[in-house]
């Protein structure tokens, strides 16, 4: 593509997109309106090195400055900013209105309360927001404090990047990024143009060619550049990567020469400079301005189904608290009615009391009650989620299992809060190419002229021949072959990069044999496939070495041939191939077309075409990516037509797409076939394994390609989504509502016929956007009862269509997508769980990703286990919170029976407030950070395990409903247990002195830590040092804690209520034996319950917990001592030392180590198929020799 | 070179116990053949507890009076109306030795003096002497923080306002004659509440002038003993076991020991008469007061809750256990299969 067409282009688009600007665009009639503020103009004027002119009346536009800001808070704003985002969550602003209710009326409790917790929870919640916002400052400084090079004053300075200005001239090296949006001014190069890569904008990992107008490109120097009088005129920022309009205006000689400028000639903030030495650009959209910080996207909040259930469930706490507070306020006065209960002679009330409205009175009791039970809503729930969350998910990020060796990547968690739904996936689906292949294409086979041929040793070897032909030095091709790799080496768009220019220019005479020469040569290009066929040619003999302006460089067995381009017949995605039209050495024009079978065969009229047709059709049966190859030759008279049509149609004003696409169909006709190539990208490892495990799983597995079908089916074989024994339906090439809901309905049909086999089905994309239109119950029905779904041809945002499709139908199944490349983010984006695989195709899925492995593998790992743990962990964690609030609050509404509703609290404001933040705050966390319900290896042996936590089992209405009632129950039982103890208020001390009331109240809340304490240890399957200390430390922490707090008269507080209550308490031996029974009878029922279930019906999940046993302590008894990674049989220092020590232990770890890591991971699938059985017959007698 | 090698391993996670999720735990698992042993073992010792608690409870005497006087045929029936000082007296017999030490109890029921703003009305500052809040007690005392002149009150608050002024003695009758019992007005209150949290200014009226006595009493706080100068103002033990409230609307307080003289052992068998200085009223509020005499053993007094909790508890213990084991022995080999 030569830059003059390119800039006639621009310059025809500019003429267009300029002149309906408003006149604001010309500098001096800007300065005539003056009083604009700079940024409501349409356009923005640049001086270039900011040279202003030096007459006339010149108002500068003000720009904003090269710094990056991804930071929400600074210094000073960051205390309001964060309470007001804070305060916007609905948990806290119902808490700071009961604490505010506290402050204004009369409560039962003093506002420390509730101020309390709500302190330590913004607090915690501010620690943590405040250092995720010193990392991103960090990294912000690290971004806006890179050295750059900047043209000032005559020389090249350096300086940081945060102090580029519009209008400064940058110079950017080799390999680096551009710091700010460019117009490229000039380059190293004569003709002024640069390679860049946009991997880290748009995932593109292709070289792309840009261009600086002839004017500046001669200013390759800094004094040149300073000799410089330009002025760029351009659109104001907007997030559109491709759309660029603006027109450099250069003076030269006292002579304006101004010049069209578009997106080839801006060099985005993010891309980098590749093969060229360097640049000079003039910044012209800085900062947060630039097309990069615009399209910076706040990433859409997911939420997951535990934090729904989550918020259901406050809802319903929340009626509970309003129910009992009415209930509450409705008795007082009912009792109240009676005279002497209202105000008996020993309680009278204040003049104040008696003439207040009684509505009112009515109102602030109401509230009273409200501040007296509001702590059955878990102050701390969201607090102890967000930090079990976020501490929770560094376990993935650490996890060696997800560590990929190769390309040095650890699984990335980029959002945290996520982490359950992990364990609750439904439904996968997968991008093929790059996900479940390697995206590492290999030129396989090729058909020329009707005859297969394979790639061997660098040589094409027809179908039944071996290899190893003996001696011939020098290749017999034919003339088809040898035109048919020409062909394959011209018709692209591959950019070539030298890493070491000057090697190859030396020119020793190429050798077929010999590709040491092209070593230093890269291929980019935007296909993989186009790269492996043109390093499949290069390694054949014919290679692509260049391309110089229009002549494109092969050289073939040594001989350099030139070749004019004339014209490119870009690919686009409906036509499915591209084209170009070649002046060979000879003078002769030619056309070369690359593209599928379906959109190149039907046009050919010559060649071998049923063979062809066979041929490719084989290929894909094998699973290779197909591509035919025709041409066609030209006439001088032809070519002039063909040109004629080509640049009308280019030209066009209007509808030119149209007219380009008619040009093109006329053009690429009546070709002669030359063959077809076979490219195959290598399934990734372990990934049939993976497959059949999720499967095993429940999960049901969707790939979603832009394949042909064809190809897709193979792969989905190949990698064992589609079994050879399953029945597989087609859903292809409907082209009418009708016929495709007819074939829905005979597909339903034929499922229900023999519903005994599995089935899978495979829809195209046109298919699917017609059944998705009229018919999606009907398609629905059908995918439900398939195992296996193949989409193919899919363009990205049906790929979101679809996920949709089945978020949206009536079971609301979670879903996750998985994908490498930027065609993967709408689907990753759509899905609750979206993961992003980091592949060749950029970073754009990973960064768009909640989640991002290095392989498909690692998905194994990630959902059974992690997920399955995340899962287990926090729904305890939620389920428990309320069970802990309900205990605490109930015995303090029962309490209310029996003092007359008048809001007596029952236990000591302490303790009201230490509840949750003190006392049974640790456990839980310790608990949601460790707990492991069945040893890892197991949850991946067995991937059934997985079902048992489905469909949010543990958060279901079922559960949540016996731990409410299981919280009320022990609430009874704490409260009448202690009640009934007090009997007819009998002393039960020895000296017979009397107990208070809040030493009943201390009584039972003691009773209530214990046994709360107790609950979750008894749910604690994965006792690690850290549950031991925080659960035994909670419980002597209270202890110890009231014991100083009733031991001292404390001069702040305004009652000294609590003095030596504890002790008092602790020191008659019946407190002892009640707390003893009350506990025991509280959690008896529990262990029944546990044990009989356990034994009448266990869950899977319960009886691979015994099976594991053994072999779990087995494992965890070597592993806490070697720390081995894969193949290797190291231990760490420890077992060394250990070794050392006692000299004998080395046998015996040697030996559960070896058990141990071959049930660790099924890195042999033979293993992998007979996990369970070795599971059953290894452990044993591993764990007895351990 | 090396720094960006060390810089590419720098990904590769830690290789800890911890990092992996592979810290050495215990893993218990409640299966049957742990809990029914425990159980049975639980069972059985909770049974044997029940039975000593129930047997020391057993042990325990209690005589139980009621003097509200709502019967006519009661002798405190002319009282209960009566806003006089009025004096009435009870006879009761002992059959058997009450064993000692005997503990003297008042009880009051339907009295609730756990009500929220009842017990928030007082000032503990007040009471720990704190001069500066006799003059200016805190406004939780409404409406008994100042009298109608506006005098502040000390000890203000319905709290002490509303102390119990009934007063008792008891005698024996030994052949005819009536015999004092000697009541010991000593240890009734909480030694702390007595020696720390209550503290009386030197006990001199001068403190308190400035002051009024609460609505409700006969004499001011510095005159409730006048004989005994530990036993007066804000440490006089029985305004301190007044003062610290009950739990329950039904309750007792204790109101003397009986440790001295003839009656160190206990009340020997015989005719006792309590004579009951009659001027709390219950009445409005339907309470009733009642005396009530009781031994205690290490435990405190009687009481058969925590024997029988027991008794049931261990019992319920050993059944499930047999329940479970003839579970366990049905289904344990269909596991295995």
């Amino acid at each position: 593509m030569s830059p003059k067409r390119l800039s006639l282009r621009v310059q025809l688009h500019l003429k267009l997109s300029l002149s309906c600007e408003s006149p604001a665009a010309v500098p001096s009639t800007e300065a005539n309106q003056g009083f604009d503020p700079p940024h409501q103009s349409d356009t923005r004027t640049v001086y270039v090195a900011n040279r202003f002119p030096e007459h006339g009346h010149y108002i500068p536009q003000r720009f904003a400055d090269n710094r990056i800001i991804s930071s929400k808070y600074t210094i000073w704003n960051f205390v309001p900013k964060n309470l007001f985002e804070q305060f916007r969550r609905i948990a806290n602003f119902y808490f700071l209105i009961i604490f505010l209710v506290q402050l204004m009326i009369d409560t039962p409790t003093s506002p420390v309360t509730s101020g309390l917790p709500l302190l330590f929870v913004i607090t915690v919640t501010a620690i943590k927001q405040g250092y995720e916002d010193w990392l991103r400052h960090k990294a912000d400084n690290e971004v806006n404090g890179a050295p750059v090079f900047v043209v000032r004053s005559g020389s090249l300075v350096q300086t940081r990047s945060k102090n580029i200005r519009v209008g400064d001239i940058v110079r950017v090296a080799k390999d680096e990024t551009f710091p700010a949006d460019l117009v490229l001014l000039s380059s190293d190069r004569a003709d002024g143009t640069c390679h860049i890569t946009t991997a880290s904008l748009d995932g593109e990992t292709n070289l792309k060619t840009h261009f600086s107008v002839p004017e500046t490109s001669v200013c390759q120097s800094v004094s040149q550049l300073e000799a410089l009088q330009a002025v760029v005129e351009c659109q104001q920022p907007e997030a559109d990567l491709y759309r660029f309009v603006g027109r450099v205006t250069v003076t030269q000689h006292g002579e304006e020469i101004v010049r069209p400028l578009g997106p080839e000639n801006l060099l985005l903030r993010g891309a980098r400079l590749k093969n060229t030495k360097e640049i000079f650009g003039v910044a012209v959209y800085t900062g947060m301005e630039s097309k990069m910080a615009l399209n910076y996207k706040c990433k859409s909040q997911k939420r997951s189904a535990v934090e729904k259930s989550m918020n259901t469930f406050l809802i319903i706490y929340l009626v509970i608290l309003l129910s009992e507070a009415v209930l509450s306020t409705i008795l007082k006065y009912a009792w109240q009615s009676e005279e002497e209960w209202n105000e008996p002679f020993y309680n009278q009330k204040t003049e104040q009391e008696r003439n207040s409205s009684p509505i009112l009175q009515f109102i602030s009791d109401f509230l009273a009650f409200l501040v007296l039970y509001n702590f059955i809503i878990p102050i701390s729930l969201y607090v102890t989620v967000e930090m079990q969350k976020f501490l929770g998910s560094f376990f993935i990020g650490w996890d060696l299992d997800l560590y990929h060796e190769e390309s040095n990547q650890k699984a990335q968690v980029n959002t945290s809060d996520l982490n359950e739904e992990l364990g609750q996936v439904e439904y996968l689906f997968t991008d093929k190419t790059g996900t479940l292949t390697e995206n590492e294409m290999q030129f396989r086979e090729c058909s020329i002229n009707g005859i297969k041929y394979r790639e061997m040793n660098g040589k094409l070897v027809p179908e039944g021949m071996t290899g190893d032909s003996p001696g011939g030095s020098s290749p017999q091709l034919m003339s088809e072959e040898l035109l048919f790799l020409k062909a394959v080496s011209l018709c692209h768009t591959v950019q070539i990069s030298y890493n070491q220019s000057e090697s190859w220019l030396g020119g020793d005479p190429f050798s077929h044999t010999n590709s040491f020469s092209f070593s230093h040569m890269e291929y980019y290009a935007a296909s993989p496939d186009e790269k492996a066929l043109v390093e499949a040619t290069r390694r054949i003999g014919v290679a692509f070495t260049g391309c110089s302006g229009d002549t494109m460089e092969i050289n073939t067995f040594g001989k350099t041939e030139k070749y004019k381009l004339l014209h490119v017949l870009e690919f686009d995605p409906n036509r499915r191939r591209m084209s170009v039209i070649l002046e060979t050495p000879s003078g002769g024009k030619m056309l070369f077309t690359k593209g599928a079978e379906s959109a190149v065969l039907p046009f050919t009229t010559t060649g071998e075409i049923e063979k062809t047709r066979l041929h490719v059709d084989e290929f894909a049966l094998k699973g290779l990516r197909t591509l035919v190859v025709a041409c066609r030759h030209f006439s001088p008279k032809e070519y002039i037509d063909v040109d004629k049509r080509l640049m009308s149609a280019r030209t066009a004003l209007q509808r030119r797409e149209e007219k380009l696409q008619q040009a093109f169909a006329h053009i690429e006709n009546n070709l002669h076939l030359l063959g077809a190539t076979g490219v195959e990208d290598k399934l990734q490892d372990k990934v049939p394994e993976t497959i059949e495990v999720l499967r095993r799983a429940g999960i049901k597995i969707w790939v979603l390609t832009g394949d042909k079908h064809e190809t897709a089916v193979s792969v989905s074989l190949s990698c064992g989504h589609f079994h050879r024994t399953m029945n597989i339906l087609e859903l292809l090439q409907q082209r009418s509502d009708n016929e495709c809901a007819e074939q829905l309905r005979r597909l339903a049909r034929r499922i229900k016929e023999d519903h005994v086999i599995q089935h899978g089905l495979v829809v195209d994309g046109a298919s699917l956007s017609l059944a998705l239109r009229e018919h999606e119950k009907l398609f629905m029905e059908v995918c439900k009862n398939c195992s296996a779904v193949l989409c193919c041809r899919m363009a990205p945002l049906q790929k979101a269509k679809v996920v949709r499709l089945l978020k949206t139908s009536p079971e609301k199944p979670i879903t996750l997508a998985v994908g490498d490349g930027a065609n993967d983010v709408s689907m990753i984006q759509e899905a609750h769980v979206g993961i992003g695989i980091m592949g060749k195709e950029g970073r754009q899925a990973v960064r768009n990703s909640d989640y991002a492995i290095a392989r498909f593998k690692f998905l194994a790992k990630l959902l059974l286990v992690h997920g399955h743990f995340y899962y287990i962990r926090i729904a305890t964690l939620v389920q428990y919170f309320f069970y802990k609030n309900v205990c605490f609050i109930t015995p303090q509404f029962l309490y209310q029976f029996f003092c007359l509703f008048s809001q007596q609290t029952l236990y000591d404001s302490v303790y009201l407030t230490l509840y949750n933040i003190c006392f049974t705050s640790l456990p839980i966390l310790v608990y949601s950070l460790f707990e492991q319900l069945v040893h890892p290896d197991i949850l991946q042996a067995k991937p059934s395990l997985y079902r048992d936590i489905s469909k949010n089992s543990l958060l279901s209405f079922r559960t949540f409903l016996y731990w409410t009632v299981l919280g009320f129950t022990h609430a009874f039982v704490f409260f009448f247990g202690s009640y009934l103890l007090m009997g007819e208020d009998t002393s039960l001390m020895s000296n017979g002195q009397m107990f208070g009331n809040w030493t009943f109240g201390t009584l039972v809340f003691t009773v209530m830590v214990i046994t709360v304490t107790l609950k979750l240890a008894l749910e604690t399957q994965f006792w690690t040092w850290m549950n031991h200390f925080v659960t035994w430390g909670s419980i002597a922490f209270y202890f110890i804690f009231s014991l100083f707090y009733g031991g001292i008269i404390w001069p702040f507080l305004h009652t000294q209520d609590m003095y030596f209550v504890f002790v008092q308490l602790l020191s008659c031996g019946s407190a002892w034996f009640a707390i003893v029974i009350i506990v025991i009878t509280c959690l008896f029922p529990e262990v029944m319950k546990k044990v009989l279930y356990r034994h009448l019906c266990p869950t899977s999940t319960q009886k691979s917990q015994s099976l594991s046993a053994p072999q779990a302590q087995a494992l965890s008894c070597v592993e806490s001592l070697c720390c081995y990674q894969h193949g290797q049989s190291g231990c760490s220092r420890l077992a060394r030392l250990l070794e050392q020590m006692t000299g004998q232990c080395k046998a015996s770890v040697n030996n559960c180590h070896t058990s141990s890591r071959s049930n660790r991971s099924w890195s042999d699938t033979e293993n992998f198929y007979s996990n369970d059985r070795t599971i059953l017959t290894l452990s044993p007698i591993e764990a007895s020799r351990c | 070179m090396v720094k960006e090698e060390q810089e590419e391993s720098s990904n590769r996670p830690d290789n800890t116990a911890f990092t992996q999720q592979r810290l050495p735990a215990w893993q218990p698992i409640l299966s049957a053949s742990i809990v029914i042993p425990m159980f049975l073992l639980i069972g059985a010792a909770f049974i044997g507890v029940g039975v000593a608690l129930f047997i020391t409870s057993r042990d325990i005497q209690l005589q139980e009076l009621d003097y509200t006087g709502d019967d006519s045929e009661h002798p405190c029936f002319k009282c209960r109306t009566n806003t006089e000082k009025c004096t009435c007296s009870m006879t009761f017999s002992i059959p058997t030795l009450f064993k000692g030490p005997v503990f003297f109890y008042y009880g009051l029921t339907n009295y609730f003096q756990n009500q929220r703003k009842y017990g928030a009305s007082k000032d503990d500052n007040q009471l720990y002497g704190d001069l500066d809040y006799f003059t200016n007690p805190s406004t939780d005392c409404d409406p008994y923080t100042r009298d109608s002149k506006n005098m502040p009150i000390v000890p203000c608050g319905a709290l002490a306002n509303s102390m119990f002024n009934d007063s008792f003695s008891l005698s024996h009758t030994v052949n005819g004659v009536q015999k004092i019992v000697p009541l010991d007005g000593k240890g009734i209150a909480w030694w702390t509440d007595y020696n720390i949290k209550y503290r009386n200014p030197t006990l001199n009226s001068v403190f308190f002038s400035g002051t009024k006595k609460p609505t409700n009493w006969p004499k001011p706080i510095y005159e409730l003993d006048t004989t005994d100068v530990y036993n007066n103002g804000f440490i006089n033990q029985d305004f301190l076991v007044w003062m610290r409230r009950a739990a329950l609307p039904d309750f007792r307080k204790l109101y003397r020991r009986i440790t001295h003289d003839d009656y160190a052992d206990g009340l020997p068998a015989g005719n006792y008469t309590l004579t009951i200085a009659y001027n709390y009223p219950v009445h409005s509020f339907n309470g009733k007061k009642k005396v009530v005499l009781s031994n205690v053993s290490w435990m405190g007094g009687k009481n058969d809750f925590l024997g029988i909790a027991y008794i049931v508890v261990g019992s319920m213990c050993v059944v499930m256990s047999v329940v479970m084991l003839i579970v366990y022995a049905r289904f344990k080999f269909a596991e295995d299969v």
